[in-house]
């Protein structure tokens, strides 16, 4: 862009770059004003989870230092709710699915990106079609079936729904990406005797930026879901964090410092976790759409 | 591709797509269709399953009991669907292309801004339910800091007001994912495109709607078709925020909690799985529409665009 205000006269190039600095100082008041909006009632709920229940109502806006600050509502919540278990419930649903996700994922993807046998456009598009049609429309069938193995309010039964949910997109994108793997490294592989598992295995460290990041984007729907935990394992001891925040701030409704605090502890593990993982998720979504 | 030499059956093509292909056939796909079977069945009184052909369908249609709710629950998933088409989408290209034109800091704003689109809809739910609480008045605060004190009223509780306030703060929690989208489709026009469009004189404005926004049509329609697909398949906010009935009055209904009702009852009415599976047959359906009316119109012009 400079290169274009270097060719003009001096005054052009003068507008030129006021109008970019207009421009730009323009755009940064309309996102400075849309972070505004977009943090505002995280922090707000961070803030007031601190406070004591006057200072809740009295003074809502304030920081919770001195007099104001109180951890009677974190108190309430540990002594009343099963955080422990929750966390602890999600965390196992969360880690297993995901896990099975990517190695049952990329084994499929493998075969229809290395493999030319008869169905596998049809194969292809067959894993495909869960992309768009939500596993959530099967419900009556899912829990008839879950009835059936015994799996109602056994943690089992929300990994097999979520490695299924996750399989499609999973499927879809990791075999553009094994695609990419050169041919010659394959075929070198196998003319030193290699086995098909083997090379396989020599693949997956290749397409581990794109395991990462579709991992990332697999696990915050599961993480977050309230659905299925609802549908398929609402008792006490399956809870996951979702629901069983869910289910606490229902009964709990009338106690403000309880329900801020139980929303904090909700929140922040995700958010630690986005902060860090921020940058590869974003990248996740970017190397998807350009697809 | 390629085809290993010899003629033994392919054991490591089983044993490399088994896995997969079961789970997902076994928990997903046999799943969807057994509840589109469903549909053509009722229960009897020892719960054993009898065919019924369309009488389900017809009692959702013609029994003002389920014809009312089943109307109300599409047509507030319209009115929602299309508040996040005129809302979300359009802040989420405007935020994009803020973010696209690189002013300094635009990946400490992308990732400021995605925040609330990764923390579960039920933490969202309660925030804005308690912000919004007319108890705790810091929404009736702060808009008397700017002078408009007067306008505030306790929105969700109203049945004019609640379904434009729920789909308004599905809109705020979720305009991260069209803004990631837009920004993706936008930094990767070409730059030698703009430069010529600038070359020749053409303000931002221009360059915007003339060169990018053409480009980046076809993430225009993913955008519309994700929204829909997501809209329609909506629950968590509203059963967090006013509970399987959808209150005040049904008028926050939408088929997810009419599916989520039918299926398993309410207060009064016992729960009805071949009916749950019928309202589903629907949800189906329109979702099945949604993207096949994408793919035939929105793909092919674009495909034409193209060459």
């Amino acid at each position: 862009m400079a290169s274009v205000a270097k060719a003009r006269r001096p005054e052009e190039a003068w507008h030129y770059h006021l109008n970019r600095r207009l421009r730009a100082l323009s755009a940064h008041v309309v996102l400075l004003a849309y972070v505004v909006i977009a943090l505002f009632p995280i922090i707000l709920i961070l803030m007031n989870s601190f406070k004591g229940r006057q200072a809740i109502f009295g003074e809502p806006f304030a920081l919770p230092l001195g007099e104001t600050f109180d951890l009677i509502g974190y108190e309430t919540v540990f002594a009343r709710a099963s955080f422990q278990t929750y966390f602890l419930n999600s965390i196992i649903v969360t880690g297993a699915s995901l896990l099975l996700v990517l190695i049952a994922g990329s084994m499929a993807s493998y075969a229809l990106a290395e493999y030319d046998f008869p169905g596998n456009p049809l194969l292809g598009l067959y894993l495909a079609i869960g992309i768009m049609i939500p596993i959530r429309l099967g419900t009556v069938g899912i829990l008839e079936l879950m009835v059936n193995l015994s799996l109602v309010n056994k943690l089992l039964s929300l990994i097999l729904v979520y490695i299924a949910q996750g399989l499609p997109l999973t499927i879809f994108i990791l075999t553009e990406f094994m695609r990419q793997v050169p041919q010659e490294m394959k075929d070198a592989a196998r003319i030193d005797g290699a086995s098909e598992y083997r090379i396989y295995l020599l693949v997956l460290p290749l397409i581990r930026p794109a395991l990462g990041a579709i991992g990332i984007f697999t696990m915050i729907p599961i993480w977050n879901d309230l659905w299925f935990p609802l549908v398929l394992a609402p008792s006490s001891r399956t809870a996951t964090i979702t629901l069983g925040v869910q289910q606490f701030l229902g009964q709990f409704v009338s106690d403000w410092n309880a329900v801020l605090a139980a929303l904090t502890l909700a929140m922040v593990p995700i958010l630690i976790f986005y902060i860090i993982f921020s940058r590869q998720m974003i990248r996740s979504i970017t190397a998807g759409a350009i697809k | 591709m390629h085809r290993p030499a010899g003629k033994r059956f392919p054991w490591h093509l089983v044993v490399f797509l088994a896995p997969a292909v079961v789970v997902y056939t076994l928990f997903m796909v046999y799943p969807l269709l057994d509840s589109l079977r469903l549909s053509f069945f009722t229960s009897g009184p020892g719960n054993e399953r009898i065919f019924a052909g369309i009488q389900n369908y017809v009692t959702l249609f013609t029994n003002e009991d389920w014809s009312w709710h089943f109307w109300n629950a599409f047509k507030n998933n319209l009115i929602f669907f299309a508040v996040h088409m005129l809302v979300q989408n359009p802040i989420g290209l405007l935020l994009a292309s803020l973010l696209a034109a690189r002013v300094r800091g635009h990946a400490v704003y992308r990732t400021l801004l995605f925040m609330p689109t990764v923390l579960s809809v039920v933490i969202i739910g309660f925030i804005w339910q308690l912000i919004l609480n007319p108890l705790w008045g810091v929404s009736e605060t702060i808009l008397e800091l700017v002078n408009l004190g007067g306008l505030y009223r306790p929105w969700l509780g109203r049945s004019s007001s609640a379904l434009i306030t729920v789909s308004l703060i599905s809109v705020w929690q979720f305009v991260g994912i069209p803004m990631i989208l837009f920004y993706t489709a936008l930094i990767g026009i070409p730059h030698e495109l703009i430069e010529a469009a600038r070359v020749d004189g053409a303000s931002g404005w221009a360059i915007f709607w003339r060169v990018k926004f053409p480009l980046i049509l076809p993430t225009v329609g993913i955008v519309a078709i994700l929204t829909f697909v997501g809209n329609f398949n909506a629950f968590d906010l509203i059963y967090t925020m006013k509970g399987a009935l959808a209150g005040p009055d049904f008028s926050t209904d939408i088929m997810g909690t009419f599916f989520y009702r039918s299926f398993f009852g309410q207060q009064l009415q016992l729960g009805n799985p071949t009916m749950g599976a019928t309202v589903a047959a629907m949800m189906f359906l329109i979702i099945l529409v949604g993207v096949l009316l994408y793919m035939v119109f929105w793909q092919r012009r674009i495909t034409t665009y193209e060459v």
